[in-house]
């Protein structure tokens, strides 16, 4: 029986309405998690809350075939069990045109909404697109090493190991590669994750709304050391990102070549390491050292600016589609 | 001489392995010689080893499936038990060499030498039984494809204690396979176990194609195939199209360790991502390759215990074929953040999820099975209804992952693992062991024993649930697979729970192996003497339990679905015929058995770089193929005879209960005077 106010009065239903409360379907099934406090569902940025979002609304339309599938499995199989001589035995029925239309349209009309969601967010969550902010946002590059990530800061001219910082509602752009094998970059609470590939470039683009320290890893195997290759993720006020800049810079250590070949090298566990000073344009080395270009060593600041604008790194990561 | 096999190979120094040798050594004497004391090595290779029956090479592959299920599931344990000791950083018990080997083991086995092998026994078992065919179409290539695969085998388990196996996580993604990154022999013994035993699938998959489309008794058009049949046939076309993909992927890996190439090298224009397209356009396929038969089996089953004909069963083959199609077509969904476009991301998400139409509707053509049924609870049925609540929840979570924006924050998270186990031990492995005890009679003519079966489904459910619903936690909070160990002691709790949960699961294992025992100790009691012992449907219950070697002295003719369905409503189901005739079999031949050998002698030499051996081994495959295609003796025919002396021993019990009709009386007039 419904409840008899919502008898009386039916009000429309429109889709547009209909698609946030989904949210809410989805968000029961999950409401088990709430003490769990999980990361994914807890998201500190933009991109991560619409992401929660997106999981939500999907796991929402879904239920509405899988809800009733699952009840009427357990319905159907105890009702027609072959003790219960109530129910009706029908041994030769085994078509019906009305039923077939239904479990194939309702489906199929849920599945379009969702591929009309999956269009839609599927561009609006791209990694690569920029995030419309009035803020001047940072640009990071990343470097996916054995197995530890090196952090390049191309504006400040400093670099770091297994640690960032940022400040919160700034973008930060990132520029990920690897020189070793296949990593993938990754802040769960912040949102999306990307591949990191030698001889490539591929972006992701985050925003932070909530200070604290996030964790950070490689979220694609990548040999012996792949368990301790975490990272911590500072968002922060743009006060405290400068005073992290300063203390990085105050650092006497320079990352130019011969540093980075030894950074380079095999190791694991490695702490936190700041660098005051980072050869220009080493980003842009790492990755032509595998296109074909002049070898690390031989890279000059005149180079560089033609390595960094390569047009190949992206048609070539684009060219695996 | 040895090439770089020396006496270090053997991992002397490893606890874990060395007393796993021991216990195989020590297993394997006894096995040895338990087999010579009975004097059984004849019966072995004249009955089993060189057999070309369908029906014996599907119960070898079972057998075979089975005890790699043990090999797998004990990586499982002791990657649970690392995982729930090594937090806060904690060392565990596994280091990173050996852990990292455990889960790509285990990924493979249970894929490539648990699954498959399951799924190509019961299409061997079932299938030309259910077509009303005498054997497969070609049965000496069915026992070199079994044997190939069985040489897979060998060379996998030898892994474990000659070199080691590759730690690269199942499907051995470059650059990281590559010799720069993995200099050992674990990634060759990977290509070349993988390399053997796809060219058995590849093989077996022609078999099939051929023997459904053109050993079909009279009458069956492809519209009156049994359900089973159909995703038998849409499941082999999947691997001819398939498998010779990832042939040519682990060759042009192997022409890279091998001869220096760069197809997927991260240098000199070598590129990794063509790799991963090319494993998963092969790794997609795969696994509807796999669930396919298990939902042929499913509605085998449902439509048998609920004493109905299967609701829908054009949509059901419309939606195995729509599966089969669409399988093709979405591979890219296992690497969306492979930093494709946002447009080609959205195109394989949405062809993904609609995958789940098809899907969906065969979920729904089960439940109205059901509906206005007299549905009897048996072992397979539980199985069934396990299945179809457990492969909801796991089709969800996959259309979830299958949208793009949500896989960004999922992807190669405990999520994904959680997801795929909940599909492939929801879907293929609760499919297997329904299938088992469903044909179980069929194949040994005897059931198995209900009581050790229910308890092995209930401890399987309730541990899979158990095991992996806190994985989709641990995914939400952010832990990634394949950690050895892990900084956040939060995850703890859960890692515990799931190890929990996997000992269940082992309780449910061994319930198998106690059933097994149980059924064939009271084998008298759980006999099928009618060969009929659920009420089926299709015509492999319209023979004998076990079906006799030429499955039926005449073939059976088909003017409907669910054939002997009618045929007992008619009253017609046991006919004897008045005249039998003279059947035409294949001959038994070790062949294939010499090709697999061989085949392992040349897989375990080029992992090794012992280039004579490897000579040796490819002549000894080559050479026993000359002697088998320049042999004339491969068939015989048993006469008429012979035949009907068989047939009236299996249907003389059935005549007694007034089962059994005479085709024509005239013949029992003549047999009189």
């Amino acid at each position: 029986m419904p409840h008899p106010k919502y008898a009386r009065h039916p009000r429309p239903v429109k889709l547009k309405a209909v698609i946030p409360r989904l949210r809410y379907a989805g968000a029961s099934a999950f409401l088990f998690l709430a003490g769990c406090s999980t990361e994914v569902l807890n998201p500190k940025g933009d991109i991560g809350a619409q992401e929660k979002s997106l999981i939500l609304i999907a796991l929402g339309l879904m239920a509405i075939v899988a809800v009733p599938v699952i009840v009427m499995t357990l319905v159907f199989a105890w009702r027609y069990r072959a003790g219960n001589k109530k129910a009706r035995y029908a041994p030769n029925w085994s078509h019906s045109t009305a039923i077939e239309v239904v479990v194939w349209s309702v489906p199929a009309v849920i599945i379009a909404i969702l591929a009309a969601i999956t269009w839609h967010t599927s561009h609006t969550l791209d990694p690569y697109k920029p995030l419309a902010s009035k803020a001047k946002p940072v640009t990071i590059e990343a470097v996916a090493l054995d197995w530890k990530w090196l952090f390049i800061y191309p504006d400040q001219g400093i670099a770091t190991v297994n640690e960032i910082a940022f400040p919160t509602d700034v973008p930060v752009n990132f520029h990920i590669t690897s020189d070793s094998v296949m990593n993938a970059f990754f802040i769960p609470q912040l949102g999306s994750q990307i591949y990191a590939m030698a001889g490539m470039e591929t972006q992701l683009h985050l925003i932070a709304r909530e200070p604290g320290t996030y964790a950070g890893l490689s979220s694609n195997y990548s040999g012996a050391g792949f368990s301790d290759m975490h990272f911590q993720a500072i968002a922060t006020s743009q006060q405290g990102f400068d005073a992290w800049v300063a203390k990085v810079k105050a650092q006497a250590k320079t990352l130019d070549n011969t540093t980075y070949e030894a950074l380079a090298k095999p190791s694991e566990k490695n702490p936190v390491a700041y660098y005051g000073q980072v050869s220009p344009g080493l980003f842009a080395g790492v990755i032509g050292k595998y296109m074909g270009d002049t070898p690390l060593g031989g890279q000059c600041a005149g180079k560089q600016a033609q390595v960094a604008a390569l047009p190949s790194n992206h048609t070539h990561a684009k060219a695996a589609e | 001489m040895f090439g770089k096999l020396t006496l270090s190979a053997i991992p002397f120094d490893q606890p874990i392995i060395m007393g796993t040798l021991l216990m195989v050594m020590l297993g394997g004497a006894a096995l040895l010689g338990f087999v010579t004391y009975q004097r059984k090595w004849a019966y072995l290779w004249s009955e089993w080893f060189t057999t070309v029956d369908h029906k014996k090479i599907g119960i070898m592959y079972i057998i075979m499936a089975l005890v790699m299920l043990l090999r797998g599931f004990a990586d499982a344990i002791m990657m649970r038990t690392q995982q729930a000791m090594a937090s806060a950083d904690a060392a565990g018990y596994l280091p990173p060499h050996h852990f990292d080997q455990v889960f790509t083991a285990h990924g493979d086995i249970m894929i490539f030498f648990m699954a498959m092998p399951f799924i190509t026994g019961l299409m061997n078992l079932v299938v030309p039984l259910q077509i009303g065919a005498r054997d497969v179409a070609y049965p000496f290539l069915n026992s070199l494809s079994f044997w190939l695969t069985a040489g897979g085998v060998v060379l996998i388990m030898a892994s474990l204690f000659i070199g080691d196996f590759a730690a690269t996580g199942w499907l051995a993604y470059p650059p990281l396979s590559e010799l720069k990154y993995s200099p050992t022999v674990g990634v060759d013994y990977y290509i070349w176990s993988l390399q053997l035993s796809g060219l058995g699938t590849t093989l077996s998959g022609i078999n099939f194609i051929v023997t459904i489309l053109k050993m079909r008794a009279p009458g069956m058009t492809l519209m009156k195939m049994p359900v089973f049949t159909w995703t038998a046939l849409v499941t082999n076309i999947l691997i001819v199209a398939a498998f010779p993909v990832l042939t040519v992927a682990l060759a042009l890996l192997g022409a890279d360790r091998y001869l220096g190439m760069h197809f997927f090298t991260n240098d000199a224009g070598g590129n990794a991502m063509m790799y991963v397209n090319l494993i998963w356009i092969w790794g997609h396929p795969e696994v509807y390759i796999l669930i396919l038969p298990c939902f042929g089996a499913y509605s085998e089953i449902i439509a048998t215990f609920s004493g109905k004909p299967l609701f829908g069963y054009k949509s059901m083959v419309y939606a195995t074929a729509a599966i089969g199609v669409l399988s093709f077509l979405v591979w890219l969904h296992h690497f969306f953040t492979m930093g494709s476009g946002a447009s080609v991301n959205a195109f394989f998400g949405i062809m993904t999820m609609i995958i789940s139409v098809p899907t969906g509707v065969k979920l729904f053509n089960w439940l109205f099975t059901m509906y206005r049924g007299r549905v009897r609870f048996t072992v397979p049925v539980l199985w069934t209804i396990g299945f179809m609540v457990t492969f909801v929840i796991g089709g969800v979570t996959g259309v979830l992952m299958a949208v793009p924006g949500a896989d960004f924050v999922l992807h190669n998270s405990l999520f994904l693992i959680a997801h795929f186990h909940n599909t492939i031990i929801g879907g293929v492995v609760f499919g297997c062991l329904a299938a088992m005890n469903y044909w179980f009679p069929k194949a040994f003519g005897f059931k198995l024993a209900e009581r050790w079966g229910k308890a092995s489904f209930w401890c399987w459910l309730v541990g899979f649930y158990v095991a992996f619903m806190p994985l989709y936690i641990l995914g939400l909070k952010g832990m990634t697979r394949r950690m050895n160990h892990y900084a956040n002691p939060d995850w703890q709790p859960y890692l515990i729970v799931a190890l929990i949960g996997a000992v269940i699961i082992l309780f449910g294992i061994f319930f198998t192996v106690l059933q097994l025992y149980v059924s064939v100790r009271d084998r008298v009691t759980l006999r099928d003497p009618s060969g009929d012992p659920w009420g089926g449907r299709t015509l492999e219950w319209s023979t004998s339990s076990p079906a006799p070697f030429y499955n039926f002295a005449v073939l059976p003719q088909v003017r409907q679905l669910d054939q002997f369905w009618t045929d007992k409503q008619d009253g017609v189901a046991y006919m004897r015929p008045n005249r039998y005739e003279d059947i035409h079999m294949p001959r038994n031949t070790g062949v294939g058995v010499f090709m697999g050998l061989f085949g392992v002698v040349l897989g375990f030499a080029l992992v090794w770089h012992i280039w004579w051996m490897a000579a040796l081994g490819l002549a000894g495959m080559v050479g026993s193929f000359l002697v088998r295609v320049y042999d004339r003796d491969i068939d015989y025919w048993v006469p008429a005879a012979e035949v009907e002396r068989i047939e009236r021993a299996r249907l003389a019990p059935l005549q007694k209960v007034g089962l059994v009709k005479v085709a024509l009386p005239a013949d029992d007039e003549q047999k009189a005077a």
